[in-house]
């Protein structure tokens, strides 16, 4: 199968071809690695793969290619793995290729996503199964102690070893997780959920293998080993939730992984990967990179796209000695600069203590089943001591009042305060809280919602007030073209922008539509573009660069003009675009009852019509970042609970400081990293359905407490009489997990909004 | 009731053996891409 024949682009399903915009120069050298067999490999996020037919593609394109000796997607983790001899291609021409059959790509930064892998999720499954083929085959021994009438106490006893075989080995090597993390937190004289479990684990062995020995009808070996089963269910699941968000974390992470070329002693020019930098180094940065790292300009003008820094659409000019934040995009020409801090150091140092300022404040937030098990642990012991000597010194007690009730049994006491742990044992209490919240993070996930932790969902169903940011967030934080020049001049106006990546000139050619370029058109970084236009001089850029002579508009509003030859200059406006489903989202939280605010750093009057469009009546315009943090502690000072939406790095702190918070996919991964949840997409409206999931997660999950409580009402008092089997124990422990998984999946469907 | 004897090992010998080809194929990898093992068995290996 050859390239040129599978020319259709991508997936139905998947992505178009690229647009220009999106063409951004990688360079993929820097991440290839050479593996465990002498191979180059490369790995590549794929963007728009979804089915078999893509896989398909992808890997058939990639393995027709000469060299290429192994290529593997993942469609789960969306991850190319590609293999070659060294050598053999250049990785660019790869990347190429993909592009080509329509799917986007990205390097990926193996070492920075993978950390390290899942190494504890892998031991819980073990666990899991452990337990699992426990619970399953001692249910061969126990069923026919239970039914069996008939049944000898010596064959009810060989049963009972037979039980103890297959029990104390598997449950033993299943309870690792909950012995580990119990001593764990005995060592540092706390204790957890983990110590009553561990301790009902071990008392109810030693209390089985003691009535094994001694011949007594009751043993709880099949009680344990279901009881570790469940329990590991609960918390594979909740692992699996953490892990997934980290591991998104850290893919966006690897995503952003920037490319950088360094100048060597005698101008080599070497490509390696941003790690790698080291202060002092001088790097290359051609026009549309981003920078790896804070730095200063030592050769060359050009302008800095730093949109994601300080959420200004415009770009700045620089010139030699100028300062460049890591992050920065370079609009117009090539620059050489020299590295002032590592990649790892750059301008996020200083945020990264602010965010952690506002974490603090989070710190304070307790789970919900930490609250319930707070509760629980306490109640549960006491009623078990309770039991324990009752039976012991219950009967005597009766004697003194002339009742005889014989004399108190330690084995009978000891029985009946065990049968009251395992059967209270917090095995609805560990699902009913991670089942819920893996079923509604998994139906955001499926909608674009990337929701970064369990008790994100839990605070997010708490807020009040929405505060939103304006550029990047209500609006795509891109210029769009409002003026409307005469069909001529724009498309003259346009093949001037066509040499610039400023973002005026993109959104002008994204006006004008497709075209060529101005031959010989040549760019001054800072001021705009001169050219000749069949035969006539003509100038796009700054008033004063293009039309001296023109009158200052002064509305303030993002412009360019355009002269051409001696007609009169034409002034070309823009403003950023709202999201399409802005005002729609906006409306619906207002609908739920929640309070909308919006801070901006923009213009008063940008500010004004963007927050009149989509109706929000409480805005602040021209806010310093840290202004905005100030107003969410005012917020929370008020007792609000407020979410903050925002995409910058200015609003980064502001988002760790609010209750719960949220950030655009296109969002810097700063702020991403500080977001509860990441919306994908350019649409507002997951943020609704976002809020709604949560809210509605929330109901389940007090619904399964509330029913765990319930059962523990009914079924201690019932323990704790001596009245339970360990038939009871089984179904009762059983019938409750399934009852709370069914209720959570209950969340499963839901209506779209 | 001897029967029992054999019968009770060998059922455990059974499960046991399952419980090790789950652990085999966790070890080798095979839950690393659920939804791209879905997808692969509709791949026509032959064209």
């Amino acid at each position: 199968m050859a390239l040129d024949t599978l020319a259709a682009p991508g997936c139905p399903s998947g992505l178009g071809a690229p647009t220009e915009s999106d063409a951004r120069p990688t360079d993929f050298t820097a991440f290839v690695r050479v593996d465990a067999r002498g191979n180059e490999t490369l790995e590549l996020m794929v963007e728009g793969a979804s089915c078999a037919g893509c896989i398909k593609k992808i890997e058939g394109a990639l393995l027709a290619t000469p060299g290429v000796s192994d290529a593997r997607l993942n469609l789960s983790t969306r991850r190319l793995r590609i293999a070659w001899t060294p050598g053999a291609l250049a990785p660019g021409a790869l990347a190429e290729a993909m592009t080509r059959l329509g799917y986007r790509v990205a390097p990926f930064d193996p070492e920075l996503a993978q950390g390290k892998i899942d190494s504890e999720g892998r031991f819980l499954l073990r666990c899991l199964a452990v337990a699992g083929f426990g619970a399953m085959n001692i249910m061969m021994f126990t069923t026919p102690v239970w039914f069996a009438d008939d049944m000898g106490a010596e064959t009810r006893t060989l049963m009972h070893w037979f039980s103890a075989l297959v029990a104390i080995p598997c449950g033993l090597y299943a309870a690792q997780p909950f012995f580990r993390s119990a001593w764990s937190a005995l060592k540092a004289w706390r204790a957890n959920m983990d110590v009553p479990i561990s301790l009902a684990v071990v008392l109810t062995f030693a209390m089985s293998i003691a009535e094994t020995i001694l011949g007594g009808a009751h043993t709880y070996f099949d009680g344990i080993t279901m009881l570790l089963f469940f329990l590991l269910i609960g918390r594979y699941l909740d692992h699996r939730l953490r892990e997934r968000a980290r591991t998104a974390a850290r893919e966006i992470l690897a995503m952003q992984a920037v490319a950088a070329r360094r100048l060597g002693a005698d101008d080599v020019v070497e490509a390696i990967s941003a790690r790698e930098i080291e202060v002092g180094d001088r790097l290359l940065l051609a026009a549309g990179e981003r920078a790896p790292c804070d730095g200063v300009v030592e050769t060359g003008a050009s302008d800095l796209d730093c949109s994601m820094l300080t959420g200004e659409t415009l770009p700045v000019a620089v010139r030699a000695g100028d300062r460049i934040l890591a992050g920065a995009i370079n609009v117009s020409r090539q620059l050489t600069m020299r590295a002032v801090a590592k990649a790892e150091d750059s301008a996020v140092a200083e945020l990264a203590r602010l965010i952690e300022i506002g974490e603090q404040g989070r710190g304070k937030f307790v789970r919900l089943a930490d609250r319930a098990a707070a509760l629980y642990v306490p109640l549960v012991h006491t009623a078990a001591a309770l039991t324990f000597f009752g039976w012991l010194l219950g009967p005597s007690l009766l004697g003194v009042f002339g009742v005889d009730a014989g004399a108190g049994d330690v084995r009978v006491a000891l029985t009946n305060a065990v049968a009251l742990l395992i059967i209270t044992c917090p095995c609805a209490l560990g699902l009913a809280v991670p089942a819920v919240q893996v079923v509604a993070t998994g139906r955001l996930f499926k909608r674009g919602v990337l929701v970064r932790s369990g008790d994100a969902l839990e605070r997010l169903a708490q807020i009040d007030t929405v505060v939103f940011d304006k550029t990047g967030t209500l609006t795509l934080g891109r210029p769009r073209l409002v003026s409307e020049p005469p069909a001529d001049i724009l498309i003259a106006a346009a093949s001037l922008a066509r040499v610039s990546r400023h973002p005026l000139s993109r959104a002008l050619v994204e006006a004008a539509g497709p075209g060529a370029a101005a031959i010989g058109a040549l760019e001054s970084p800072g001021d705009g573009v001169e050219g000749v236009i069949d035969g006539i001089p003509a100038r796009l850029g700054k008033r004063t660069y293009a039309a001296s002579g023109a009158p200052d508009a002064a509305d303030g509003a993002p412009e360019l003009w355009f002269a051409l030859g001696d007609q009169a200059p034409v002034r070309l406006v823009f403003a950023d675009a709202l999201r399409s489903d802005a005002s729609a989202a906006v409306a619906a939280l207002k609908a739920r009852g929640y309070a909308v605010e919006m801070l901006s750093g923009d213009r008063p009057s940008a500010a004004a019509a963007a927050a009149d469009a989509v109706g929000i009546e409480h805005w602040r315009a021209g806010v310093l970042p840290a202004e905005k943090t100030t107003r969410i502690q005012e917020l929370r000072a008020l007792g609000r609970k407020p979410l903050m939406v925002g995409d910058g790095l200015n609003d980064a702190a502001a988002l760790a400081a609010a209750h719960a918070s949220a950030s655009p996919g296109a969002a810097v991964e700063a702020s991403q990293a500080a977001a509860d949840i990441v919306l994908q997409g350019d649409r507002l409206m997951p943020l609704v359905e976002a809020i709604d999931v949560a809210k509605s997660a929330r109901a389940r999950a007090l619904e399964n407490l509330g029913f765990s409580a319930l059962y523990n009402v009914v079924a201690a008092p019932l323990a704790a009489a001596g009245l339970l089997t360990p038939l009871i124990a089984a179904v009762a422990m059983s019938s409750s997990s399934l009852i709370v998984t069914a209720n959570a999946l209950r969340m499963q469907g839901g209506k779209r909004t | 009731m001897n029967i029992l004897i054999f019968l009770a090992p060998a059922a455990i010998l059974m499960g046991a053996i399952g419980l090790v080809a789950f652990l085999w194929s966790l070890r080798a990898g095979q839950y690393e891409d659920l939804q791209g093992a879905a997808h692969r068995v509709l791949i026509d290996e032959d064209d």
